[in-house]
């Protein structure tokens, strides 16, 4: 919002309040359209609550389902459930899951530690991992310490996250022994904060690995690409000449545009993110969103579907915000006008 | 006669027995007090009180919490679990349970017939459709003493006393939940109940900590400190803490059926497929009576001619169950065995199909049916394919349609669908778990796991109906024979397995599975050594 420095003036003073204004409602405007839309995907999918109730329980009458569907609220007709779905959205407030009787946000807020934890070593790890491979590759072109890169990279992109990810059990905890197998920290000892920390770490260490792969591999081939890129262009032509040293060629004039592209796309992925990575959290048993919001698919528990939806909404502006910081930063002929 | 066997004739013969003859009570002889037992929970319960949510993980957890009054064996007969004796009267309307003295809750309030008679008549009957379809059979309930409830019914109905497990009727506290909305209670987070183990913490999407009710009733019980139930999503995971033993007990579909062959070689664990017998899960091709060609009885014969049994138990559970030859399970006391035989052809299928003149058209296809693969996991869809190819072999395509459970649920109970297959509980008796399928008054649209198929036949009716309310065990017996006979001939649907579970347990464990509810029961008598 703030992003753009202005110099403080009369006129200027108004015009950024405008801006700001301007930019509230549409951040409400689009919260709401987002919101709409998700009740209508949610509610489009068929079967309801009360339908996966009894096909959990095996057991079910006429009684049991109409109690269920009156607690969800679904015996009103369809604009009056949307419009206080609205209504909710507008209060912040996320709602109550009838069917783990607990408030939405306490849900959430149980998750998403564990989800920001995973995720986000998982991103960092691929961001400047993607970012130093893709430059090795990128300025050794053509040579063989490229191919390896390349096809490394090739073989991470295609590898099935599931695959990956049990593999690496069976090498590091199943065959070696060194690291846990799954969970999120060791259950039932006590611990020194410290011990603590060193053991979710070594917790952490396999589902990162394995939800960065993906990641690391478009990283590196989107950094390569760009830097080769760069490499060619008039401006670095003129800093060699200058005899600028080659460090220092690499680290002022071509990494920093030939970053740019992957600020973008990883900008792009964060906000997904956020979401918890579904298949990494089953398979190393990681009590993030991505599982929570995966069963309340399958259950069709509606309240803690859509308030995930919401709060997702509600991060990837914001992360895309960030981006835009991140942008300017790098590349100062960006200005708010050519975002807008 | 060993003591249990002596417990039970007490019980049956209602005497009172002190607190240290009645089964269960005495220390038993080498076993270790203390340590922890890991096991796993899967998937992760939605709440833990089993009168409001009887999913299957909830009911497994909640066994140990929640207790009811009576425990059923292998064979299915009723032990003491709260109640020490029952007597029922001669006319078969009345029924008496005496309670075990000092009882308490986890809150430390004693438990006492007064919380029972609360339980089913003001709990229960508001929130446990399989509990209601019994308990609203009672007339009215009485607790003269503190230690005595007394039921009266309205007619009498056979399996009342089966009806009395720890999933079906859990006992709950009355001075937390009377005057409250028993689903709302914010107590329920605490899950309140009389059971050996309680709820010490729950990490949601990690692990359920239970540790010892100090005040269990039962003198040196639990012997075990706590209980870890851990929620692992992914199967291959499953199966590696079984390995690495970070887990000393599987139960239900934790371990994948592909997996058990390689996981029996483990020195460490046995494996067994015993402690389902109260449940008796019941596979059957499902198929929609209302529905051309389904409505033919030739064709649905025909169908379960086409379908080699042993062939599916080999290839898709891995040689685990029992070939199904009828509506009952052999696991169950009423079990026929003396129906007409769908064995294993190809040419009898044939012949039914042409028979009834539905002819192969090009490409030797008679009939194209739709086929809803149930969203319990992997093994439906082996299952399905199974099908497909079984009866592809006579002229019958099958198209698949995978769905989620929502989705699933919808179709069938709203009659949408053609064929499915179907996995019930028989649940200890057939009033309770088999009449539900095939009685003309359970055709309930929008109703899950009632009469979906549509069946109907009024001489069927009539026979469930008889043996439900029938008193004399011979009469019943010969009742349910008849009604199976007839059932089986009309095959309403094709009945292929009798499943089995297998629970692999650590050597060193011992008495975990050791009724009839296996893994649901209270694991008081649960120890390491």
């Amino acid at each position: 919002m703030s992003m753009v420095t202005l110099k403080a003036g009369g006129g200027r003073g108004i015009a950024t309040a405008l801006a700001v204004l301007a930019w509230a409602v549409k951040f409400v405007a689009v919260v709401l359209v987002i919101a709409t839309f998700s009740f209508i995907i949610v509610r489009a999918a068929p079967g309801d609550p009360a339908q996966v109730m009894a096909g959990q329980t095996g057991a079910a009458d006429e009684q049991m389902l109409a109690q269920l569907r009156q607690e969800y609220g679904l015996d009103k007709p369809y604009v009056v459930q949307l419009a206080s779905h609205l209504k909710r959205v507008l209060t912040l407030d996320l709602g109550y899951s009838y069917r783990q009787q607990r408030p939405v946000i306490a849900l959430l807020a149980e998750r998403m530690p564990a989800t920001l934890l995973l995720t986000g070593t998982a991103f960092l790890v691929a961001l400047i991992a993607g970012i130093v491979l893709g430059t090795l590759a990128g300025i050794r072109a053509g040579r063989w310490s490229d191919t390896f890169l390349s096809v490394v990279s090739l073989l991470l992109y295609a590898m099935p996250v599931f695959w990956l990810g049990l593999m690496l059990v069976l090498l590091f905890s199943v065959q070696l022994d060194w690291l846990p197998a799954f969970g999120y920290v060791t259950i039932g000892v006590e611990m020194s904060p410290l011990r603590r920390v060193f053991d979710i770490a070594t917790h952490l260490a396999l589902p990162a690995l394995s939800l960065s792969a993906v990641y690391l591999a478009i990283y590196a081939r989107l950094m390569r690409s760009s830097v080769i890129e760069v490499m060619h262009q008039d401006f670095i032509k003129t800093a060699r000449a200058k005899g600028l040293a080659q460090g220092r060629i690499i680290a002022r004039h071509i990494l920093r545009n030939a970053i740019l592209p992957v600020v973008t796309v990883a900008g792009m992925q964060a906000g997904a993110l956020v979401g918890g990575a579904v298949v990494v959290e089953t398979v190393f048993a990681w009590p993030g969103l991505g599982r929570l919001t995966y069963d309340a698919v399958l259950q069709r528990d509606y309240p803690v579907l859509l308030g995930i939806f919401l709060v997702m909404s509600v991060l990837v502006i914001v992360l895309n915000l960030v981006t835009d910081a991140i942008y300017r930063a790098i590349d100062p002929r960006v200005t708010t006008r050519s975002a807008s | 006669m060993n003591r249990r066997e002596f417990a039970k004739l007490m019980a049956a013969a209602g005497v009172a027995g002190g607190t240290e003859i009645s089964w269960g009570l005495s220390r038993a002889v080498g076993q270790t007090r203390g340590g922890t037992l890991n096991t796993i929970i899967q998937p992760e319960p939605p709440i833990l009180v089993t009168a409001i949510n009887q999913q299957q993980p909830t009911l497994t957890l909640g066994g140990k919490i929640y207790e009811s009054l009576l425990r059923y064996g292998f064979d299915l007969k009723p032990m003491p679990g709260l109640a020490q004796s029952w007597e029922v009267s001669p006319d078969g309307l009345k029924y008496t349970f005496k309670l075990f003295p000092n009882i308490t809750f986890h809150d430390g309030k004693p438990m006492t017939s007064a919380d029972v008679v609360f339980s089913v008549m003001t709990v229960l009957l508001e929130t446990h459709p399989r509990a209601r379809g019994t308990f609203q059979r009672i007339d009215k309930a009485e607790a003269p003493d503190p230690l005595t409830v007394v039921f009266t019914l309205k007619q009498p109905f056979a399996p009342f006393l089966s009806s009395f497990d720890c999933t079906t009727a859990p006992i709950v506290p009355k001075h937390i939940y009377e005057g409250t909305d028993i689903r709302k209670n914010p107590a329920n987070a605490q899950a309140i109940g009389t059971g050996p183990f309680k709820l010490k913490e729950w990490v949601r999407g990690s692990h359920i900590h239970l540790v010892r009710h100090e005040g269990y009733y039962r003198q040196g019980e639990p012997f075990l400190d706590e209980i870890y139930y851990r929620v692992i999503p992914d199967a291959a995971s499953r199966s590696v803490a079984l390995e690495k033993g970070i887990v000393q007990l599987t139960q239900w579909t934790d371990v994948e059926f592909f997996d058990v062959a390689r996981l029996q070689k483990l020195p460490n664990l046995e494996m067994t497929t015993k402690g389902y017998e109260f449940f008796a899960p019941h596979l059957w091709l499902d198929m929609n009576n209302r529905v051309a060609p389904m409505n033919d009885k030739r064709f649905r014969q025909a169908c379960s001619h086409a379908i080699d049994r042993t062939a599916m138990k080999q290839r898709v559970f891995f040689g685990l169950g029992k070939e199904a030859t009828g509506p009952v399970s052999s696991k169950t006391p009423f079990y026929e065995k003396n129906v007409k035989q769908y064995d294993y052809s190809l040419d009898k299928a044939k012949a039914l199909l042409d028979d009834m003149g539905l002819k192969p058209g090009a490409g030797g296809k008679r009939v194209t049916i739709n086929f809803l693969v149930p969203p319990y996991g992997e093994i439906w869809q082996r299952m399905g394919e199974f099908i497909r190819q079984s009866l592809g072999r006579v002229g019958i395509d099958i198209v698949l349609q995978g769905l989620d459970l929502a989705g699933w649920a919808e179709r069938v109970s709203n009659w949408e669908y053609e064929m499915t297959v179907n996995l019930l509980y028989q649940l200890g008796d057939p009033a309770l778990g088999v009449s539900r399928s095939y009685v003309s008054s359970n055709i309930r649209k929008g109703v899950l796991f009632s009469n979906m198929a549509g069946y109907s036949n009024p001489e069927v009716d009539r026979l469930f109906e008889e043996a439900a309310v029938a008193t004399d065990e011979a009469k019943r017996r010969e009742l349910y024979s008849q009604v199976q006979k007839i059932v089986v001939e009309d095959c309403p649907l094709a009945w292929l397995i009798e499943q089995d579970f297998p629970n692999f347990v650590d050597k060193r464990l011992k008495n975990v599975v050791t009724s009839g509810i296996g893994v649901h029961d209270t694991f008081g008598r649960v120890s390491l050594g």
